[in-house]
């Protein structure tokens, strides 16, 4: 008997899986990875010319063009929509089609298969982001300083760490796949529109300010905007939004790890399958 | 010692009793189908079998060992095909099988694999391009690929046309020529009575019945008289009549009359002679064995309400 793989490469191997599986189908691809790309190209030809200026009195040395801030903020989008909403879309699709309960009867350590998921995930994030960036200083003058990085990068990980928990905790949450899919949106597309993905907003007492600032996207973008923005000096470490953030990312952990579940919900999947497979059968 | 035995098994959902009481074992290298219609509690048994589920109460073991204590060896022993779990359709049929033979500790090939069940030339297609019963194929191959000692098939032919479920047994048939256990569940009675070494019927809950096929059919029916009513009988007339010749209890569907006998030379002997004296003949009429099918219809109580296919 020659015993079982290790964990790390099992690990490993299902991590390679997801991203084979992600890459096999366009649409995850588009609306994870290009379609930030096509909203920045889109931003930057609309309103790429508008100013912002910096706290005090608009001088030309306190002056900037958007496209500044828009690289940041959809690059952290991307992370987001590769962990959050790609999470809470995928998790309960493949509950649905019952391959979940199909790995729950394998010998394969049932962790395993969710850290290649989350691994996955967090992968495809860093792709996104990095492609983001490299767009934002080849095309928009995004200026890079470097005193920033460590920042940056920080704030990725405690980000795609709080998000994907939180994906899993929606997973978790929905009924099936259809509903997961939409869940996720309700909550990620207005919480942008808020959340200075899409447009910044500088009336800092509003009402709908104050709602952003109650999830953890705004937080996570305005942090990840800064090390990215001229305004603010290096090295833009941002404990108290990171801290928020990830309290977040603790709450969706502990919601996942008590309501995750293998099988899917009612007998739908059964039913359908075994009537897809009458129909071929029949044909 | 048993691959599986179950004692007094009990799964309750607030006031369902899906299993009520079911007790059975299953000898190492044995076939063993569980038979019922669809709500019988097949599924629920199995799903505890396979430590997908709790029970209520009672005694269960598989391999030696408690499934609701499984853990990764237990898991690396049993190979599972059930209905319900689907494959990642995104990939290959190469990938899935080298994906899920990565969990077991001592996995087949992939060229064993495929080449067991019959998947060879479509080893680089996509899972989801394939048909129905190629499919199958594949959860067969994943069920098997980890060289269970036990293997559980949850209704592996529901949905095929004839021959498509006749290939499925040869296939089955094959797979387990090396003395793999195996609990089927089914609700076609002549799988159960091609595949399996004992049938257990399953109704409500509980074990109504067990034994081999050609056991439990000497048992239970005995020897089938068919044939239809002559004209000159009404069919009013007709149960009365021929419960008086054959000495025994008469079904009847539209002018098709079916009896259960013991002893089929007597009663023949006394059917045709009475038809004879009558100047009638009967159309139609033959003696065959009771299929597990007759089993069936009369344990659940409807013998001769449609059956006779």
């Amino acid at each position: 008997m020659s015993g079982f793989a290790s964990n790390a490469s099992l690990v490993i191997r299902q991590t390679r899986y997801q991203l084979k599986f992600f890459t096999r189908v366009p649409i995850a691809l588009f609306f994870t990875l290009l379609l930030p790309i096509v909203m920045l190209i889109l931003f930057n030809a609309l309103f790429g010319n508008d100013s912002v200026c910096g706290d005090d009195a608009c001088t030309p040395g306190n002056r900037w063009p958007v496209s500044q801030f828009y690289t940041g903020g959809l690059a952290a989008y991307t992370a987001v929509s590769a962990t959050f909403t790609n999470l809470a879309n995928m998790v309960p699709l493949r509950r649905d089609e019952g391959v979940l309960k199909r790995w729950r009867g394998t010998p394969l350590p049932t962790w395993t298969y969710i850290a290649g998921f989350v691994l996955s995930a967090v992968v495809i994030a860093m792709v996104g982001v990095l492609l983001m960036l490299t767009m934002g200083v080849v095309l928009y003058d995004l200026s890079i300083d470097w005193a920033k990085m460590p920042a940056a990068v920080l704030t990725f990980i405690v980000g795609v760490a709080s998000f994907a928990a939180l994906g899993m905790a929606l997973a978790s949450l929905v009924k099936s796949a259809s509903s997961a899919s939409a869940a996720a949106n309700a909550v990620i597309l207005p919480l942008a529109f808020i959340s200075d993905v899409f447009v910044v907003s500088d009336r800092k007492n509003s009402f709908l300010n104050s709602v952003g600032n109650f999830f953890p996207l705004k937080p996570f973008v305005n942090a990840f905007q800064d090390c990215f923005s001229p305004i603010v000096d290096g090295p833009a470490f941002n404990p108290g939004s990171l801290a928020f953030v990830a309290a977040w990312g603790f709450v969706g952990l502990t919601i996942a790890l008590k309501k995750f579940r293998w099988e899917p919900s009612g007998s739908a999947p059964r039913g359908r399958r075994s009537r897809a497979a009458a129909v071929e059968a029949a044909g | 010692m048993a691959a599986i035995d179950v004692t007094d098994l009990h799964k309750h959902y607030g006031s369902n009793h899906a299993v009520d009481g079911v007790s059975f074992h299953v000898d190492q290298g044995e076939i063993y189908a569980l038979l019922g219609e669809n709500g019988a509690g097949k599924s629920t048994t199995v799903e505890i079998l396979e430590g997908h589920r709790e029970p209520s109460s009672g005694a269960v073991s598989v391999l030696g060992v408690n499934p609701a204590k499984a853990d990764r060896k237990f898991r690396d022993r049993i190979g599972i095909v059930l209905q319900s779990s689907g494959v990642e359709t995104e990939f290959t049929v190469r990938e899935v099988i080298d994906l899920y033979s990565s969990a077991y500790s001592n996995p087949r090939s992939l060229d064993e694999v495929v080449g067991l069940t019959g998947l060879d030339e479509k080893v680089d297609e996509r899972v989801g391009s394939l048909s129905g019963g190629q499919k199958r194929r594949v959860d067969l191959a994943l069920g098997i690929v980890g060289r269970p000692e036990m293997l559980f098939l949850d209704e592996p032919t529901t949905g095929f046309d004839p021959s498509a479920r006749r290939k499925s047994w040869d296939l089955i048939e094959a797979l387990i020529a090396d003395g793999t256990t195996v609990l089927l569940t089914t609700h076609y009675l002549d799988e159960a009575e091609h595949l399996a070494d004992r049938v257990g019927v399953l109704m409500q809950g509980r074990m109504v019945a067990e034994g081999a096929p050609a056991e439990l059919i000497n048992r239970l029916s005995g020897t089938i008289v068919s044939f239809d009513v002559p004209d000159s009988i009404s069919l009013d007339a007709a149960a009365g009549t021929f419960a008086e010749v054959l000495g025994a209890q008469v079904s009847m569907s539209g002018r098709l009359v079916e009896v259960r006998v013991d002893q089929p030379t007597v009663a023949v002997h006394r059917l045709t002679g009475w038809a004879i004296e009558q100047s009638l003949e009967l159309e139609g009429l033959s003696v065959r064995r009771a299929s597990l099918e007759d089993v069936f219809l009369e344990l659940t109580g409807e013998y001769g309400v449609g059956s006779g296919s």
